[in-house]
């Protein structure tokens, strides 16, 4: 038998830590994607359009080409930098704060006009950096920094389910991964890999959501976070492929 | 023969892997980095090499090489 390694990819070789917290999923993440361009070859040949707070943790691990534009507009950068080189592999990397609240209209638009980038959601169910305040995505009950008694549909309304958002829509992919297992980050990789393989063959929209832990804000040893990942979040948020259609 | 690299410099403390392991050759090291988090240690000889500790490292502190 050959030998068998298991490395980082070259692009996130020889850097200084990142910055996400213990047990933060942002690390997995970042890394599964790069592992997906490095097998794919296009290591030289792709642009990340990161959002700000820690969705921006990842754009210092890695040596490829990078762009962090304003808040909540990691998706329509990535489609004008698409619309002007449509060799390159483009995605936009963003956390759920941004991507179903502050730029919730480009989530929206973007799909409608089935523009032919991946985006990839970091879901936490809070926003991270500011402090874990409330996000659309957050769990009923849940307590948040804006909401310590936790989270009511009566006051805060129901959390958000891009799968019912999208669906019905014309776009080429939308999946739910998630970094709590490692069956989870397995799938969840050939998740990444078949939107960017839509991408480049000019399929269209491809959308993959991967839930994450937050030890840190939502008050729980690293350990305790994916327990309550599989307890709580990923009985409302399941794994899966939602959305998979043909060329344009 | 599995040889296990492990930067405890860049380690976190999570201990996913720890969590992750499915030979429980990974445990504890009871010492801590310079950051100040609780380091683990590895068992070699136990080790099958399948990746799981690598797969859930959110810190990039592991690098596993077999070789038969």
């Amino acid at each position: 038998m050959a030998a068998k390694t298991f490395n980082i990819p070259t692009l996130m070789q020889g850097l200084p830590p990142h910055t996400a917290c213990q047990g933060c999923g942002h690390g997995i993440a970042g890394r599964i994607i790069y592992e997906v361009i490095e097998e794919m070859g296009m290591s030289s040949n792709c642009v990340a359009f990161h959002d700000l707070a820690c969705g921006a943790n990842m754009l210092f691990a890695q040596k490829g080409n990078g762009f962090s534009g304003a808040h909540g507009r990691a998706i329509p950068t990535a489609t004008g930098f698409k619309r002007t080189r449509p060799d390159m592999l483009v995605f936009s990397y963003a956390g759920d704060g941004a991507t179903y609240s502050i730029g919730m209209q480009h989530t929206i638009h973007t799909a409608l006009r089935n523009e032919n980038i991946t985006a990839i959601v970091v879901n936490n169910t809070n926003f991270g950096m500011t402090g874990g305040q409330m996000s659309p995505a957050t769990l009923i009950g849940q307590k948040t920094t804006s909401s310590p008694k936790g989270r009511t549909a009566e006051l805060n309304g129901n959390p958000i389910d891009i799968t019912e958002v999208y669906s019905g829509m014309k776009i080429a992919y939308l999946a739910r991964g998630s970094v709590d297992s490692v069956a989870n980050i397995n799938k969840t990789k050939a998740y990444i890999r078949k939107a960017f393989e839509k991408q480049m063959a000019g399929c269209g929209f491809s959308f993959v959501e991967i839930m994450a832990p937050c030890p840190t804000n939502w008050g729980m040893t690293a350990l305790g976070s994916i327990k309550r990942m599989q307890d709580e979040v990923l009985k409302l948020y399941p794994v899966g492929e939602y959305i998979d259609g043909g060329a344009k | 023969m599995v040889k296990i690299t492990y930067n405890a410099a860049r380690c976190k403390g999570c201990h996913y892997c720890v969590n992750a392991c499915p030979k429980k050759c990974i445990t504890l090291s009871g010492d801590t980095n310079n950051a100040g988090y609780e380091t683990v240690k590895f068992n070699e000889t136990e080790c099958v090499a399948c990746g799981s500790c690598y797969t859930v490292c959110p810190d990039y502190a592991i690098v596993i090489e077999k070789e038969d």
